[in-house]
């Protein structure tokens, strides 16, 4: 398989190629078949690679494809390599890829461009593989600003849409802020460095870095900022709730399961960094903390469905970057992964509902549903036990408890933030049950005109819903800790599946008091069990005292429902003063005046020096013999004298 | 021995005339005899040094001129009667279709 690694990526790509180009005139049998089916036989390839790669030497296996770049000291490979993180990354995109696919089938069938849409789809899917399969910072650096590019393609699918055209163009934008913070951060590796490998920098990183000092804070403050705009953390999230504009399927592919993740893929694949500079871990930790409670916060607050799931994705990938602020990286990517499967299914889900009711994604017009549509109900359930933590059984609890406990007692972390962490649990419990109870359960508010066509979606929606509530489920026992798992034999699969492989804090004296760990956990869970059932009986059965309630808080709910203003204040902020900028000073005055002027002088000046010259030809035949003996004169005066 | 060097400087003082007579006349026929009194000037100076040098070389150099001369006043004087015939003048202040 290793010299076959190439066709993981280059199967997607293939399948952009034949749905952009052919998809139109061979039509939508065509393109249903060659869109799912170049993920899922890539799929099955990332699983012979896999298995591969847990048998090789180092658990690495590598295949080196042609040099791209090789000027002077500058070399740069394409290569791909499989490792246990890599390994596990493309399982993940190519797997939950391929039920997306699937359900995209369902989802778009209607609808104008399905090629277009598939050719995209596909075309992410290839860009993501890049990143995670590229053994250097510049081929990660193209996965990564390529699946910028298609996030954007699909955010603005409903191109006659200005809202969408909006979105897919902030999101872009906002992107390209961090992607400086990668440039940069590339730059200094390489001049410390002196080459882009991912191998030989983590391996090099303590000899060649000072650590603690000011180059490698430096490099990993840049790859944070880079990782905030890619994975929507303060101060670069806007971009993910607009995002929602593009069908829900992209919405579960890129921005809960796989184009989010990227900022985390680069943190764990250079942990042998981040562990030598402190100061950005502590910055991380602060950052990723104070995004996961604001945005839960403004989650309580918001009525489409779609939007609340875009909050929470924002506040579980600051529980992922708690996680890495605290070193616990493979805790960070043990929620990387259950949450890729209870998001992307809370997703579907939810567009599961939203096709059945003809486009409505306002949950105060849901209600009740959970009769006609059985399957989607259920799932989502299961989606929001994880999601909300609910103990042992479901994927979100196992990572989402290591991830508190860490942060509490890690050398690098403190009980405030596991205090916050605590409590972002327990508003992401609430909301997500008021979101259950609101769409499935209570009394139905559906408009009457499509309340009679309610029916569950087709099976190639539902079995898709089917399987990620099933991993949601099994997920977690990957990881499942000692302090629950040890007395019954049970290991923690996943660490041992990534012993040794990110490095460790230098100061790695974590307490290991079991009590501790089981209290905590104890009461976090606790918490957020009775915050779901009170958000279930809320606003299932007493939906007027929630209305209430809410009239009560009314300023701050309004607050929060605006999302605290935070656009309004970017744009008075940063975006107006750059418009004003860009019209006044650097159009009117730099490009009009200063740039045309100087083309338009060099064409006015070559006229005008042409004008004097042509004097000189008056037809005058004495002139020009006069010319020539005077020329001649002059040219002997000189080879003589 | 007439020295060389005087023989030369006269054939650059009757090439001089010649320079000027081409530049100042304004009659085309004037112009080509100033030409020619160039060209024997050139011719002077080939047989001077060819005295100076006991060389034939130099004279037989004279030769080809004389010939080429002779031709070009052919072509030039051909042209000339083109021109009259078209232009009814020999003036060459009013040869200007050369201009911008």
């Amino acid at each position: 398989m290793t010299e076959q690694l190439w066709l993981i990526p280059a199967l997607p790509l293939l399948g952009f190629l034949l749905n952009g180009l052919l998809g139109k005139s061979l039509g939508k049998p065509f393109v249903s078949l060659v869109g799912p089916g170049v993920v899922g036989i890539a799929f099955i390839l990332a699983v012979l690679a896999f298995l591969e790669m847990l048998d090789a030497p180092g658990r690495t296996i590598t295949q080196t494809l042609f040099t791209w770049l090789d000027v002077g000291d500058f070399f740069v490979p394409v290569e791909f390599t499989v490792d246990r993180l890599s390994g596990l990354y493309i399982l993940i995109v190519t797997g939950i890829g391929f039920l997306i696919h699937v359900y995209s089938v369902g989802y778009m069938g209607q609808e104008e461009g399905y090629h277009r849409y598939f050719s995209y789809l596909n075309l992410f899917i290839f860009f993501m593989l890049l990143l995670v399969l590229g053994s250097n910072f510049l081929l990660l650096f193209v996965g990564w600003e390529g699946v910028g590019l298609c996030s954007y393609l699909l955010i603005g699918f409903y191109y006659e849409r200005d809202s969408a055209a909006k979105a897919a163009k902030k999101a872009f934008v906002v992107n390209r802020i961090g992607d400086f913070g990668m440039i940069v951060a590339t730059l200094m590796i390489f001049v410390a460095f002196g080459t882009l490998d991912f191998t030989t920098v983590t391996s090099q990183a303590s000899h060649v870095l000072t650590a603690g000092g000011a180059a490698v804070t430096a490099i990993t403050l840049l790859l944070f900022l880079a990782a905030t705009g890619k994975s929507a953390q303060i101060p670069l999230y806007t971009w993910l709730p607009d995002a929602m504009e593009g069908p829900t399927p992209v919405s579960a592919l890129i921005h809960a399961a796989t184009m989010v993740t990227a900022g985390l893929y680069v943190i764990a694949r250079l942990s042998a960094l981040f562990v030598m500079a402190p100061v950005t871990l502590g910055v991380i930790l602060v950052v990723a903390t104070a995004t996961s409670f604001f945005a839960a916060t403004i989650g309580l607050a918001q009525n489409d469905i779609k939007k609340v799931l875009a909050y929470s994705t924002v506040s579980q990938l600051g529980y992922m970057f708690m996680a890495m602020g605290v070193g616990a990286f493979m805790v960070g990517i043990f929620h990387v992964m259950t949450h890729a499967f209870f998001k992307a299914l809370l997703f579907l889900g939810s567009g599961s509902v939203i096709h059945a009711l003809h486009h409505e994604q306002d949950m105060t017009r849901m209600g009740g549903l959970r009769a006609k549509m059985p399957i989607t109900a259920i799932t989502y359930l299961i989606g929001a036990f994880a999601i909300a933590g609910f103990p042992l059984i479901f994927a979100g609890f196992f990572s989402k408890d290591e991830i508190l406990w860490q942060v509490f007692s890690s050398p690098a972390g403190h009980p405030v933030f596991w205090a916050i962490g605590a409590i972002t649990a327990i508003l992401t419990a609430f909301y997500m049950f008021r979101t259950v109870a609101l769409t499935f359960y209570g009394e139905s508010r559906v408009d009457e005109h499509h309340a009679h066509h309610v029916h569950e979606s087709p099976w190639t929606m539902t079995v898709p819903l089917m399987i990620l509530a099933a991993l949601s489920v099994v997920g977690g026992w990957l990881g499942i800790p000692h302090v629950l798992g040890g007395a019954v034999g049970v290991h923690n699969f996943l660490e041992e599946y990534f012993h040794g492989f990110f490095a460790k804090l230098p100061a790695d004296a974590a307490h290991h008091s079991v009590t501790v760990e089981l209290l905590l956990m104890g009461v976090s869970t606790g918490a957020a069990l009775v915050a779901m059932y009170v958000a279930f009986r809320l606003f299932s059965r007493q939906r007027e005292k929630a209305a209430e309630l809410r009239d009560r808080v009314a300023v701050a709910y309004r607050v929060l429902a605006n999302k605290y203003y935070i656009d309004e204040l970017y744009d008075w902020l940063i975006v107006n003063p750059i418009r004003w900028c860009s019209d006044k000073v650097l159009w009117r005055i730099v490009d009009a005046r200063i740039i045309d002027g100087a083309v338009n002088a060099a064409g006015y000046s070559t006229r005008n020096i042409g004008g004097a010259l042509r004097l000189v030809q008056n037809g005058i035949v004495e002139n020009y013999a006069v010319g020539i003996a005077l020329g001649t004169i002059i040219i002997i005066w000189y080879l003589v004298f | 021995m007439i020295p060389v060097p005087h023989i030369l400087a006269l054939s650059a003082i009757l090439f001089t005339i010649g320079v000027t007579g081409v530049i100042v006349r304004r009659n085309a026929i004037v112009v080509f005899m100033c030409i020619e009194l160039m060209l024997n000037a050139v011719n002077l100076s080939f047989v001077g040094f060819a005295y100076g040098m006991e060389s034939m070389v130099g004279v037989m150099f004279v030769f080809f001129i004389l010939v080429v001369a002779a031709a070009e006043a052919v072509v030039g004087l051909a042209i000339m009667l083109e021109i009259f015939r078209m232009r009814n003048t020999l003036n060459v202040d009013e040869f200007n279709l050369l201009k911008w």
